[in-house]
């Protein structure tokens, strides 16, 4: 359903993403995770064809982002890194925003914008302006924007970040529900998340995966926090 | 084949229509067109002496409007992508199944009808000359409907610019550069400057390039299809510019 082949990203001589390839099948959510700058965010740009790799390909639900990029998208629901969002427009005005843009059937936008506010729990701010909203709303409002047009792949960088405890159960949830049908890419750096929210954990590091398994597996007899500090200590050091 | 053409201009209208509700959903566009009339006001009645020349037309109103579009339009023209970029929301553009050239097209749409919305709003002073005599109401006719294309132009300009940046003071200060430059290519002053320097050939080349020589052509009461094609040329100039310069935030 989400296939990552070969993906290259290079910024100048450094290498941000390298040969990275990884598949990801229905019903699993796959946690990305990585420190700072391992490449997470351009990795997932590259999936939502906001970037064009250098080399690689990436195919969502049967398209290629690269020769079927529209339809690639269609499949495909994106939270980008810090949830960026129109703040002159109410959370409705911004979903009905993305309906149109998505040409969604016209029939069906009322009730899928409607859906995505419930779904989001973002009812109580219909009437305000985006900008006018707290972090964790912010990153909901974002989060509906992505499930909007009830897509079978998601990619959401960093989708707990900002959220308070209650509201991050709640898009826990959300994402609990939403994974039997979907296939579900989520970065993050708070490693306790992880147990609770994924099937399985990618660790990313230098471009390039370093680690594949079950959050159980990779954590063994050691913390999840020790595996992935011995995983990535490496690029820690080389920046010191 | 037609619809691999239109498939090209997907999101014009979402993006149109978003924009021309931030237009007027924040008061920039009640700002805009309020601040253009009454400098427009100044300029007819204060600068060109209007009811000093004795003559019934609109030339001393028409006169003004390249020199305030150049600064007006790409003020109203630059947030539409240096906005995007410093909030991060071409992030979301970019990750529609949507085309640039819509996009572009979009946008650029939705600042020339706020720019058409202004122009609209001095047709009393057509309604004034022809309470005060008979001017020539096709040579109005048609001026107004060159303001309105030549308008695009300058929105284009500043469209374009916007795409470079992610300031907004910076794609204005570049637009009307760039802006001043076709318009006073067109200036006598210039010309006559160019003309003593290199020659009344050189003076006549670069004047085929003035938004003036073209803007003026039209208030002699003829159509002149070849300033609308000029017009046109630029605008679409501008546009590709612009697609060519949003579509650099995929390959950085």
């Amino acid at each position: 359903m989400l296939e990552l082949h070969q993906l290259t990203k290079a910024y100048g001589t450094r290498k941000a993403v390298d040969r990275l390839s990884l598949s990801v099948s229905k019903g699993e959510v796959l946690g990305f995770l990585g420190p700072n700058g391992a490449g997470k965010s351009t990795t997932m740009r590259m999936i939502a064809g906001v970037l064009i790799p250098d080399e690689g390909d990436t195919v969502i639900a049967g398209h290629s982002i690269l020769t079927d990029r529209r339809a690639a998208q269609a499949s495909l629901g994106y939270l980008p890194e810090g949830a960026p969002l129109y703040a002159d427009m109410t959370p409705p005005q911004y979903l009905a925003f993305l309906a149109r843009a998505r040409d969604l059937p016209r029939g069906e936008r009322e009730d899928r914008i409607d859906q995505a506010i419930a779904d989001a729990r973002i009812s109580s701010v219909v009437d305000k302006q985006i900008g006018a909203l707290s972090k964790g709303y912010r990153r909901r409002v974002g989060l509906a924007g992505a499930i909007l047009h009830d897509p079978p792949v998601l990619v959401l960088d960093e989708p707990m970040d900002g959220l308070d405890p209650n509201q991050k159960r709640a898009v826990r949830a959300l994402i609990a529900r939403m994974a039997p049908e979907k296939v579900i890419l989520i970065s993050t750096h708070t490693l306790e998340d992880v147990p609770r929210l994924c099937s399985r954990v990618a660790v990313i590091d230098q471009g390039r995966i370093v680690a594949d398994a079950s959050p159980a597996e990779l954590a063994g007899e050691y913390t999840l926090e020790a595996a992935f500090k011995a995983l990535t200590d490496q690029s820690e050091a080389q920046a010191a | 084949m037609m619809s691999s053409f239109t498939s090209q201009f997907r999101g014009l209208k979402a993006a149109f229509t978003r924009e021309v509700r931030a237009y007027f959903a924040a008061p920039i566009a009640y700002v805009f067109i309020t601040v253009f009339l009454v400098a427009l006001g100044l300029f007819t009645w204060e600068g060109a002496r209007f009811f000093d020349t004795g003559v019934v037309d609109l030339a001393p109103f028409f006169m003004w409007h390249p020199w305030l579009y150049m600064i007006f339009l790409p003020a109203l023209a630059m947030r539409l992508w240096a906005d995007e970029r410093a909030a991060g929301t071409d992030e979301i553009l970019l990750s529609l199944p949507v085309e640039l050239p819509g996009l572009v097209l979009g946008k650029l749409m939705a600042a020339w009808s706020v720019a058409g919305v202004a122009l609209a709003f001095t047709l009393p002073m057509w309604i004034t000359v022809n309470v005060l005599g008979s001017p020539d109401n096709v040579a109005i006719a048609l001026t107004y409907l060159m303001s309105f294309v030549m308008a695009g132009a300058y929105v284009a300009i500043g469209a374009a610019a916007s795409a470079l940046t992610s300031r907004q003071v910076t794609a204005f200060v570049l637009a009307v550069v760039v802006a001043f430059l076709f318009t006073a290519a067109g200036w006598p002053l210039v010309l006559s400057g160019i003309a003593g320097f290199a020659g009344p050939g050189a003076a006549d080349a670069v004047a085929r390039f003035s938004f003036l020589t073209h803007f003026e052509a039209a208030q002699n009461g003829v159509l002149e299809l070849r300033a609308v094609f000029f017009f046109a040329s630029v605008i679409l100039l501008f546009a590709s510019l612009n697609g060519l310069w949003a579509a650099g935030r995929r390959t950085p």
